[in-house]
């Protein structure tokens, strides 16, 4: 047994290896067939929208009947940059949040289901780091969904609708360049918005085994809560619900900016992060690894 | 987590012959009171190829995951290279690879983009050798032509192939194999057989768990049995073996008269079965068994002494046949 003995160098260990890790946790999750089948479905409903308005409005009546419909709808006509907000405002409540669910869910139930889990620890990606690059790629893929929503309604409303300055909720004109400017940052908040969902749903994932049961209960607590949102007498409660801010994106329309619920939202989605991160990091670093 | 920093450099684990795994009444109890460990002293010397084997459910796997890190124990100690586990993780697993339970795949990546992403997990792989290690690896386990197809077009066997390349990327100072063979044909398995060969005189340490014994018995050089979550035994395999005492095998046409020369010659447990006899060889000087057997007239065709197995050493051991399940 000479030969065990012979002392091989210590690898030198890049301070980037991390990166390494990130980038190859992002070219696994988007090169899934289903990561890309929920960014087709996103970037489909820009497009429905938009055709649905062309041709309400063909015969020259205002869309949505007068009131109905997502926020921004009756602007569209006017100008293809309101199909952005409209775009955002539409699938907020669900699409978004949805696939994030399905994204973080899976994020570590689905190595732990497949068995891949055992082979990253022992490779030894480490815990903590494996645990913070999943969150990180659920973040990097939150903006990846919100800006492939904003992008194909942007595509969209150029090609259907004419594109000019827009008049703010507050009713002052804005130029087109600075509307761009403010659609960029309403994907920024709506981006921002779903950290809190994503934390909850890479908690959930380290509970269980199953890819498809941390889907299915991420998704279930999204709608739950809602509904939650929706019954007056939870009223104390809601603040508290991580939906309850959400359209609060739309205060960046206002001309001053309103901030108050932007600066609320935020604060609660970095709660949401605090708390559900640590669960998870509790959970997940302590864990018995047996699938 | 309390990992230390894999950048320190660490001191050596295996100098002067210390073990590679040494574990001090490793005990695990799972949640449900279930005791799949019980106060287990496993030392494997380094450079050795350590045959682990047990009947399903007698606590391998669950050892193993230990040794890895993946699971806790509920009390006791183990060390691998020297340093403790599971503390050490980002220290030492760069040094060990291992396929356990199987091979777990990316069934939608490439079989060398499965590799590319594992070596990527590893903080001390070096991104810059990243893809001819993987080649090398690919070709070590002869899986090149078939490097580019989807690891869900894989049968069993090149799975497994694959899972071996993972465990390959770096030089390894251990490698931890459970059941490398499985769904393998036989030329797949003596080509792992050779592979592990070849590992081991480069002076790898290989733990190799496996249910079947004649596998341990052609490549390892030393063994331990576990059933029930307790080690029966462990040490060199020529030692285990030699604790069961070989064969006497007589073939001959005469085989009665044969059977009643042998029991004269202080043979014990004498089985006749067609043309064979065989029972347990005296102490005395077998050329004197027989020429004792030529003198009564029995025309001798064949006269060996059978070496003992691992099998026969495990049944000896345990008084029951070895329970193969996968």
């Amino acid at each position: 047994m000479s030969q065990a003995e012979v002392v091989e160098p210590v690898r030198p260990v890049s301070p980037l290896w991390t990166f390494g890790l990130l980038r190859s946790e992002l070219t696994t999750t988007f090169r899934r067939w289903r990561t890309l089948a929920l960014l087709a479905v996103l970037a489909a409903v820009p497009v429905l929208v938009g055709i649905a308005v062309k041709m309400e409005t063909s015969d020259g009546s205002s869309p949505g009947g007068g009131g109905g419909g997502p926020a921004f709808i009756s602007q569209i006509t006017n100008n293809g940059l309101f199909l952005v907000f409209t775009a955002l405002a539409a699938t907020l409540p669900f699409f978004l949040p949805m696939a994030i669910g399905v994204v973080a869910g899976d994020a570590i139930a689905g190595e732990s289901n497949a068995g891949t889990l055992r082979y990253l620890l022992v490779a030894p990606a480490g815990r903590s780091r494996l645990l913070l690059t999943k969150y990180a790629t659920v973040v990097i893929f939150c903006l990846a969904a919100t800006l492939v929503v904003a992008v194909s309604a942007l595509t969209v409303g150029a090609l259907l609708f004419p594109l000019g300055d827009l008049t703010t909720i507050s009713g002052t004109q804005i130029s087109f360049a600075e509307g761009l400017g403010r659609a960029l940052l309403i994907a920024l908040a709506v981006a921002a918005s779903l950290i809190g969902v994503a934390a909850l749903g890479l908690f959930v994932s380290t509970l269980t085994g199953s890819g498809i049961a941390a889907m299915a209960t991420t998704v279930g607590l999204l709608i739950t809560v809602q509904i939650l949102d929706q019954i007056p007498q939870l009223h104390a409660l809601q603040p508290y619900f991580f939906s309850h801010y959400w359209l609060s994106f739309a205060d960046l329309m206002r001309e001053p900016v309103y901030w108050d619920d932007l600066a609320k939202n935020l604060g609660l989605q970095a709660l949401y992060a605090a708390v559900f991160g640590s669960a998870a990091w509790a959970r997940f670093t302590t864990k018995d690894i047996t699938a | 987590m309390g990992e230390p920093s894999a950048t320190e450099p660490e001191q050596r684990g295996d100098q002067a012959g210390d073990p590679v795994i040494d574990t001090r009444a490793l005990t695990k109890r799972y949640r449900g009171g279930q005791l799949a460990v019980d106060g287990l002293d496993l030392t494997v010397p380094a450079g050795s190829v350590f045959g682990f084997l047990g009947p399903n459910g007698s606590g391998k796997t669950t050892t193993i995951r230990m040794l890895m890190g993946l699971i806790e124990p509920t009390s006791g100690t183990a060390t691998v290279l020297g340093q403790p586990m599971p503390r050490a993780t980002r220290a030492v697993l760069p040094h060990v690879g291992a396929l356990i339970e199987g091979p777990a795949l990316y069934g939608f990546l490439s079989g060398r983009d499965n590799l590319i992403r594992y070596d990527s997990a590893d903080p001390a792989a070096d991104p810059r050798t990243r893809k001819a290690r993987v080649a090398a690896a690919l070709d070590r386990v002869g899986l090149t032509a078939a490097a580019g197809k989807k690891a869900k077009a894989y049968s069993l066997g090149m799975k497994q192939r694959l899972g071996l390349a993972a465990a390959l990327l770096q030089p390894r100072r251990m490698l931890v194999l459970d059941e490398p063979t499985n769904g393998l044909d036989p030329q797949g398995m003596r080509e792992i057989r050779t592979l592990i060969r070849e590992l081991a005189s480069d002076g790898t340490t290989v733990f190799l768990s496996s249910h079947l014994l004649d596998e341990i018995d052609q490549v390892c050089t030393h063994a331990a049995v576990m059933t029930q979550g307790r080690l029966i035994t462990q040490g060199p395999v020529a030692e285990l073996s030699a604790g069961a005492r070989g064969r006497l095998v007589v073939t001959t046409p005469d085989p009665a008269e044969a059977a009643r020369v042998l029991k004269e010659q202080g043979v014990g447990d004498v089985v006749v079965t067609d043309d064979r006899v065989t029972g347990e060889p005296p102490d005395r000087d077998l050329a004197e068994v027989n020429a004792a057997l030529v003198t009564a007239g029995v025309r001798v065709r064949g006269f060996t002494v059978e070496r003992a197995s691992l099998e026969d050493a495990f049944v000896a051991l345990t008084g029951e046949g070895f329970d193969v399940a996968g």
